[in-house]
């Protein structure tokens, strides 16, 4: 015979499972005695909703599903904003919650929530589970949900009862049962051959990478066809880092805090090849007014996301790295030398602002770029929401390594603990988390987590002592009436950072900068750096 | 416009919940939704008459594909469907207007189902549109209370949703 608890960690173990992160309670108990000796190594997070955002960070470097527990109740509840933000950005993540015994299910009863009814609008799908012999079957599914078609976070309810309930291993239901279930990864033939000659007729075509494209591990990909069929490519947030920032081909981040010239590219273009991105309304603001003036390809796994935002043209539904390679094979071949040019001028025509500052304090856009710099080409950077998260998103440079933000649901706090994740995902390469004052704050907990588990990972805190972009929004569309986005001088964020355990420095002057990235990056443990900035440094 | 959506969905637990919540959240309306098994107990047909343009109408089958529980999903035409709805309506009638009552519900060929001192109950099934119809004509005598069923419907001929279980 054998428990819940014990079925769920075995099939865990089958998944090549070997690091969760978590929050116990008492209704997870159970799986917890038996996860004590199943060699699996535990992350034990500060509040539940870290533990999704660093399973997430994990999963984002991994490819696959990663798992985050937390206990009934409260501890479910706080899961859901880590499990939206995942939704949102088509993350693979497994979430088991403990639930109320199955008799008291629906009385209210002590830490009780509906947590599967409650989290249905931000998971792929979710289970609550009320018979052990289920638990092979539906931890088997679970895992082919997340990771295949569109990834996303699937829920797992466990009541406690059915942890401790014995079963008998021969009566365990084990075959997958997903007959509703059939995403599509290859590519329509005749679609393909249709994209094909729209590429070959277009004057002016641009293709624009979304994150569907990290999510596919299409990088490669992808840059064989920009490169092959000579096609110049912007990119989402989600979509950054699929292709080095300095390649000749590539014309940045598009839309509401991105490059000029990707805007223009996009507005100019004739022929738009979306690959992997939903259109959402920070990437283009007015997605109609593009249909009338460029035909629009839209490659996606998810056919429901074709036609959504923008009237298609050609849709293609399928798996961006099957569909590109498709596309490259197919000899798909742009002639659109003019454009180019025009790109290329538009491109060098812009001037960022690296200005030096009078006072000698730091401009963060500088700021950053150095930071990136000075990381190691395949590095890992994980930036938050804000300023930090535009500034970030425009002046990194990206050489191969990997660019990690909650871009779709834009969810403050998600940096350090998704840093934690990446960093023991992959421990060998550099993770950099950025945030700001106001971001670090939501998630300072985890300073604690990343020394009690020894993930070195360097936090760069971006500090203006406000919530930089409200204050923003506030100056430009309610008359600078600046209200509740001063965060004022407390917490001492270096002094914090140090009492939890951390190598912490502090700097305000862009000639102490160059130093203290190197000391950063070179420090032994996890290390955090504050860079006191003006508040008045503006997005763009 | 309105559309009428057959949509086999696995019969387990939470899968209304899914449907009626997807309608909610994406602001797509619903008219009518009928629910029931089928040939097959593990699997469940529901009928779903939605209003709105060609783009929301595709969306809304899209995103109802998308589903982990929905197994076939086919857009039923007026002309090419049978479409029938079951109303219980029970209206006052006295001895004065009983006749009357009871000569409409004839025309329509309904049933009068329950009697009593100064009520008749009538049940009719028809297609959606008599089924207003008569609802109308007795709306005079005074309509106490409805029950309907919604509009459930299969293709005519020999065509079906073109699903089998395996």
């Amino acid at each position: 015979m054998m428990t819940g608890a014990q079925a769920l960690v075995a099939a865990l173990k089958k998944q090549n499972v070997n690091t969760i992160f978590g929050y116990p309670g008492v209704a997870i108990c159970s799986f917890y005695d038996e996860l004590s000796t199943s060699g699996i190594r535990h992350i034990l997070v500060r509040q539940e909703q870290n533990s999704g955002h660093a399973a997430s960070g994990y999963a984002r470097i991994t490819g696959r599903p990663a798992v985050c527990v937390a206990t009934s109740g409260p501890g479910a509840v706080n899961l859901i904003t880590a499990l939206a933000t995942a939704y949102m950005d088509s993350i693979p993540l497994i979430a088991i919650t403990g639930q109320v015994s199955t008799d008291l299910l629906g009385r209210d009863v002590f830490q009780e929530a509906d947590i599967t009814g409650a989290a249905e609008p931000f998971t792929k799908y979710s289970y609550l589970v009320k018979n052990p012999a289920e638990i092979p079957r539906i931890i088997d599914e679970a895992f082919y949900i997340a990771e295949s078609g569109r990834p996303g976070p699937v829920l797992i309810d466990l009541p406690i009862d059915i942890q401790t309930a014995e079963f008998d291993p021969a009566a365990a239901q084990v075959a997958r049962h997903l007959p509703g279930y059939r995403p599509t990864t290859k590519g329509h033939p005749g679609q393909i051959k249709r994209v094909v000659a729209a590429i070959a007729e277009a004057k002016r075509p641009l293709v624009c990478i979304g994150g569907g494209v990290i999510a596919a591990n299409a990088q490669t990909e992808l840059q064989t066809f920009c490169e092959t069929a000579g096609l110049p490519a912007v990119a989402t947030m989600m979509g950054i880092g699929a292709m080095p920032t300095a390649h000749v081909n590539y014309f940045g981040m598009l839309g509401t805090h991105g490059k000029p010239y990707a805007n223009y590219a996009v507005k100019q273009a004739d022929l738009l090849i979306i690959i992997g991105a939903r259109v959402g309304d920070r990437a283009v603001s007015a997605p109609h007014s593009l249909e009338g003036h460029a035909k629009i390809v839209h490659i996606d796994i998810d056919p429901a996301e074709i036609g959504k935002n923008l009237g298609t043209t050609i849709p293609l539904v399928g798996d961006a790295k099957t569909v590109l390679a498709q596309l490259t094979e197919a000899g798909a071949q742009a002639n659109c030398g003019e454009w180019m040019d025009d790109l290329d001028d538009q491109r060098r025509l812009f001037r960022p602002d690296f200005d030096h500052r009078h006072d000698g304090s730091i401009n963060p856009k500088v700021f950053l770029r150095s930071v990136s710099m000075s990381m190691e080409d395949d590095s890992i950077l994980v930036c938050d929401v804000g300023q930090n998260q535009s500034w970030a998103a425009g002046n990194v440079l990206m050489r191969g390594g990997k660019f990690l933000t909650s871009g779709g649901m834009g969810t403050m706090g998600y940096s350090i603990p998704a840093a934690i994740g990446a960093k023991l995902a992959d421990p060998g390469r550099q993770v950099v988390a950025v945030c700001g004052d106001g971001s670090f704050q939501m998630s300072m907990c985890e300073l604690a987590t990343a020394v009690q588990h020894h993930v070195p990972i360097k936090i760069i805190v971006i500090n203006n002592h406000s919530l930089g972009m409200v204050l923003e929004h506030q100056d430009l569309c309610y008359k600078g009436n600046r209200y509740a986005v001063e965060l004022g001088s407390s917490p001492d964020i270096t002094a914090l950072a140090a009492a939890c355990g951390l190598q912490a420095q502090r700097i305000a002057k862009a000639d102490q900068c160059a130093e203290a990235i190197d000391r950063l990056l070179e420090a032994d443990g996890p290390a955090l750096l504050e860079c006191v900035i003006s508040p008045e440094e503006t997005t763009p | 416009m309105k559309r009428t959506i057959s949509v086999l969905v696995e019969n387990k637990a939470g899968v209304l919940s899914r449907v009626s919540g997807l309608f909610a959240r994406r602001g797509f309306n619903i008219n009518s939704l009928a629910v029931g098994e089928t040939e097959d107990p593990a699997i469940s047909r529901m009928t779903i008459v939605s209003e709105g343009d060609e783009h929301t109408i595709e969306q809304v089958e899209k995103q109802l594909n998308k589903m982990i529980d929905t197994l076939k999903i086919k857009l039923l035409e007026d002309g090419s469907s049978t479409r029938r709805e079951l109303i219980l309506i029970k209206v006052e009638a006295d001895t004065s207007t009983r006749g009357e009552v009871i000569d409409i519900a004839r025309v329509f060929g309904a049933k009068v189902v329950d009697i009593s001192a100064t009520t008749l109950t009538v049940e009719h099934s028809d297609r959606p549109e008599r089924i207003d119809l008569l609802v109308d004509l007795l709306r005079p005598y005074r309509i106490q209370e409805i029950a309907r069923t919604g509009t459930v419907a299969l293709e005519k001929g020999c065509g079906t949703i073109g699903y089998k279980n395996k």
